[in-house]
């Protein structure tokens, strides 16, 4: 296995910082092309807008029911993975044996191993986010310039779902709604391009007024506030900011776009966790997404079919994906668990119809799929023993010719804050080290990047 | 009766009376939590709303829940902060009840004034409004500055759109999106030592206790006059509050938040295996808890104790497809008494308690168990172990079996007894009422037995664990500790914790009363006991020389 260690860290290590409380260096990009854009996708002459995405999934795949692997990087998707097999080569990486090291921290099943993944760090307390996930930080990155910074999305009914972590311990709740999913980046706010001259709505001017007037309330309540409030009080003026922001945009033109168009509207209405109805929400959801991305309103998401432990349940049975997940009897003889395969192919099914609907969408010489990446994370890697030793991880897309993909990336060991650095490197995050203790790395995985 | 003899026999009385006195539990001083910063909840958003602008207006919307990183959200919200999103929803909420208080319909109502002219900014008439709506809304007057910019904001707004009403649609937008109003920021009264809430802030600290809602005017009022900087004044608005009949808004919180209520929102079960568990039951089962609660401690004053053993109740005509009871009032709820020696007897045996703590298609003696022991006693059951071997359940007929054989291995396996001897045998007491609530005598085919024990009380069915429930001396212990947590905003941190055992014994010696509970954690100094923490003392201390 390759890496690319940091052979020169005095040169790239000139901004040291801390972002969040996570323990971050920030130096010069590693990958200079990165800066440059590769050139083969232009529209109107403009660059084509690099996205960045989040798709997670509860309970991970039976192991040895996912990937088989191949001479060398090669692999193919099998069994429950099967749906992914169309879109392997051009547009997905899986990664394997990458390990959650836990430095004698105790693991809290369906908790520990997404929590790693996400943020660099092993928790120690049992709620709350030992540091930000690491999308804010690509939002940071790539979403200054659009409508919204970034857009969560769950499919499971509940806000409280949504694994997105800012500064402040700030929790970005999830929508679960389509329609008012529909109604926040369809509805009044936007403006089609295709609907004629634009004229700014007057009310979005007073808007910003409103906005204007708040940040001058700062600082009458800082006074007494220690420094965990003050920085809550931060958060909150960053989110001020945000919409400010929002608003601007709103007042401009819109953006030009080729595939951009309105999506038909969803019907309301939240799902339960009947899968019918979870599958459902999680397609309408991934609809409207897909044409805020072609409309340039977001260049980040974090869409979440099913949680941790997924309670996702089929109609007129008494036990949810998770519960059979360790109480359905193996089947001997197939060597593995029916029912709970089945909801794990469905998983991966939802995945490859949301992956169909982004591929559908020109732009370019190519499609959404070859413009942005999607981390796709779990919490576990064998959901019957609550492993955390190889979760499985993936990366769809070529990232606007920034990744390579149809590899199969072996961690041997190693951390799995390593797949997390180096997606966050590869949308331009000025990183080059992250984690904690033994999940602090400095090492990308270089084979992926172009 | 000669004079000697009155004078010993009033020197007794004396004796008696001082020892009444003396020999009462003394309160301890406790030091205090730091100033704090909470964000409303959505229900303290609603009643706001609701009670500055009317029940005509509505709340188009969700707020992002503030989620439960304690055992009460009222402490995860002095700790919660607004995100992006969230914020956009509490802009566009906000606008949208702005519109509505400006609107036609509304207007008469809720503006006190009219401009002279409907086409151009009127500061006077802004200002008038702004003000009023903004003393309830910061819990306090709004600065010289503050409504010169909420003025000025409208006046801006109608300039520009020729519409003094659009114009005071951002006025009272910016009051609705300020951190003022949305988050509760404890400020201390200037140049005092050591550090005291101020009026506005105690006002608060009172209300969102006892009533979930901002000030009303009065008690903002006496804030403004001085009144609840002295003892006599806080105790006699303590008491207006705690005698109105908003206390009940309060309380419901108060168990909302203890019971962990929010888990009813998008509670579902299996519409096969359940069909008469549909949103309705959900919604009117949570309610039920409610009433029955509100009922037995402010209605009737009585021993909270007797809600763990009680058969009274609250019947919707939704619930008697559950339990199976005709109800009489088709429309609302009717008081309902279960018979003598029925299974439901106190409110872990209520619907909405057993069927929020089960799966969708089946019951949970673990779950319930384990709600038992966290939500009722206060006490911590440990997770899983990681490394949880499931292969011992993996005997092939295994999901066929009732819960109590399905589990066996709970109490076999040693690793897994040391937690489940803690949950399961007060689940299985619960397993008469099935994953929706509804009663059973047989599962899986075989006949329940529904016997187990509690913390050394053993028992032969669900009566037994009602029985034993209302006698355990954790459920008062846990009630004290989980108002004391609440009205602090604390986490039983050491600051309260002898403050909790003394109001422990105040409460055993009331009776086990609620409302004297409550009383004597507004009149005590401690629950207005603030204290900076040592960095900023000293900060302070500097700025002051």
């Amino acid at each position: 296995m390759t890496s690319t260690r940091n052979s020169r860290p005095t040169r790239r290590s000139v901004l040291r910082g801390f972002l969040g409380g996570a323990a971050v260096s920030v130096g010069l990009p590693l990958f200079d092309a990165l800066l440059n854009d590769n050139g083969t996708a232009y529209a109107a002459g403009a660059p084509l807008p690099l996205r960045f995405g989040t798709w997670f999934w509860g309970l991970g795949h039976t192991p040895g029911r996912g990937i088989e692997a191949l001479s060398g990087r090669d692999y193919r998707f099998i069994a429950e993975c099967a749906a992914l097999e169309p879109f392997r080569a051009r547009y997905i990486n899986y990664f394997s044996g990458f390990n959650t090291l836990l430095d004698g921290a105790a693991s809290r099943v369906h908790y520990t191993g997404w929590v790693a993944a996400k943020c660099g760090t092993v928790p120690v307390k049992f709620s709350g986010m030992p540091a930000p996930t690491l999308d804010t930080f690509v939002a940071d990155q790539l979403g200054r310039g659009t409508r919204f910074k970034s857009l969560e999305l769950s499919s499971t009914g509940n806000p409280k779902d949504s694994l997105s972590y800012g500064a402040a311990g700030s929790h970005n709740a999830a929508e679960v709604s389509p329609l008012k999913f529909y109604q926040r980046i369809f509805g009044s706010g936007f403006r089609d391009p295709a609907s004629g001259p634009f004229e700014p709505d007057a009310r979005t001017l007073l808007r910003q007024s409103v906005l204007s007037a708040v940040t001058e309330d700062r600082k009458d309540l800082e006074r007494v506030l220690g420094a965990a409030d003050r920085a809550r009080l931060d958060q909150y003026f960053t989110s001020v900011r945000e919409l400010e922001k929002q608003l601007e945009i709103s007042a401009a033109a819109p953006p030009s776009m080729e595939s951009c168009r309105l999506p038909a509207t969803p019907p309301d209405g939240a799902p339960t966790l009947a899968i019918e109805e979870v599958q459902a929400a999680h397609d309408a959801l991934a609809r409207i997404l897909v044409l805020a991305l072609a409309c340039d309103q977001t260049r980040v998401f974090n869409l979440l079919y099913s949680q941790a432990a997924s309670e996702i349940r089929a109609r007129g049975t008494t036990f949810t994906h998770h519960i059979l997940s360790h109480e359905e009897p193996m089947d001997v003889n197939l060597g593995y668990k029916v029912q709970t395969a089945w909801f794990n192919e469905q998983s991966f099914a939802a995945l490859a119809r949301f992956l169909t609907m982004l591929g559908e969408v020109r732009e370019g010489d190519g499609t959404l799929l070859d413009h942005l990446l999607i981390l796709a994370q779990t919490d576990t890697s064998d959901s019957k023993t609550h492993s955390v030793i190889g979760i499985p991880s993936l990366t769809i897309g070529r990232a606007g010719g920034r990744v390579r993909a149809g590899m199969n990336v072996a961690g041997n060991g190693g951390p799995i804050s390593r797949v997390g650095l180096t997606v966050m490197q590869a949308m331009g995050v000025p990183v080059s080290e992250w984690g904690t203790r033994s999940l602090r790395t400095a090492e990308p995985l270089a084979e992926i990047m172009a | 009766m000669p004079a000697s003899t009155a004078r010993r026999l009033a020197m007794l009385v004396a004796a008696a009376a001082f020892c009444i006195a003396a020999c009462a539990p003394k309160e301890p001083q406790v030091r205090g939590n730091r100033p704090q910063l909470r964000l409303l909840t959505e229900d303290q958003y609603r009643n706001i709303i609701q009670d500055v602008f009317g029940p005509q207006i509505a709340i188009g919307g969700a707020l992002d829940p503030i989620l439960r990183e304690e055992d009460l959200v009222a402490v995860s919200a002095g700790r919660a902060t607004v995100s992006a999103s969230g914020f956009e929803k509490f802009a566009t909420l906000g606008e949208g009840i702005a519109r509505q208080v400006v609107d036609p319909a509304n207007r008469d109502l809720l503006i006190p004034c009219r401009p002279r002219r409907a086409d151009a900014r009127d500061d006077a008439c802004a200002a008038e409004t702004l003000g009023r709506v903004g003393k309830l809304l910061y819990r306090r007057p709004l600065s010289g500055a503050e409504l010169q910019r909420a003025v000025e904001t409208a006046g801006a707004g109608a300039a520009r759109v020729g519409d003094f009403f659009e114009g005071l649609t951002y006025g009272l937008s910016l009051l609705l999106v300020s951190p003022h109003f949305l988050f509760i920021a404890d400020s201390l009264r200037d140049e005092v030592s050591p550090p005291a809430l101020t009026g506005y802030a105690k006002a608060a600290r009172l209300s969102f206790f006892l009533w979930n809602t901002t000030p009303d005017e009065a008690l903002i009022d006496a804030a403004t006059r001085g009144e609840l900087d002295d003892r006599s004044g806080l105790e006699r608005e303590a008491e207006r509050l705690l005698k109105s009949p908003r206390l009940v808004n309060g309380v419901r919180a108060l168990f909302s938040d203890m019971l962990q209520f929010e888990k009813f929102v998008g509670l579902s079960k299996d519409t096969e295996i359940y069909p008469a568990f549909d949103p309705q039951v959900a919604q009117d089962a949570r309610e039920q808890l409610l009433r029955t609660i509100t009922w037995h401690l402010l209605d009737q004053d009585e021993d909270y104790r007797r809600l763990f053993d009680t058969r009274v109740t609250f019947m919707s005509s939704a619930l008697g497809r559950i339990y199976r009871v005709p109800v009489e009032d088709t429309v609302g709820w009717s008081r309902y008494e279960f018979p003598a020696g029925d299974m439901r007897a106190g409110i872990q045996t209520l619907a909405g308690f057993v069927a929020l703590h089960s799966h969708p298609g089946r019951s949970s003696p673990t779950i319930r168990g384990r709600a038992v022991r966290e939500l009722l006693l206060c006490q911590k059951v440990p997770d899983p172990p990681a490394n949880t071997d499931f292969s011992k359940f993996n005997e092939p007929a295994a999901t066929n079996l009732p819960a109590r054989d399905r589990l066996k291995v709970h109490s076999t396996d040693a690793t897994c007894a040391g937690c489940h001897r803690l949950t399961d045998p007060i689940g299985f007491a619960l397993e008469n009422f099935d994953g929706a609530g509804q009663p059973r005598t047989r599962d899986q085919g075989a006949a329940i037995d529904a016997s187990g024990a509690l913390d050394g009380t053993e028992f032969t069915d669900v009566r037994g664990l009602s029985g034993a429930l209302s006698e355990h001396p954790s459920i008062p212990a846990c009630l004290v500790q989980r108002v004391t947590s609440y009205a602090l905003a604390g986490t039983g941190e050491s600051f309260d914790m002898p403050w909790a055992n003394y109001l422990a014994e105040v409460f055993r010696r009331d009776g086990y009363r609620l409302r004297p509970l409550l009383a004597s954690i507004v009149g005590s100094p401690n629950f207005y006991a603030v204290e900076l923490p040592v960095v900023q003392t000293a900060a302070a201390e500097e700025s002051h020389r």
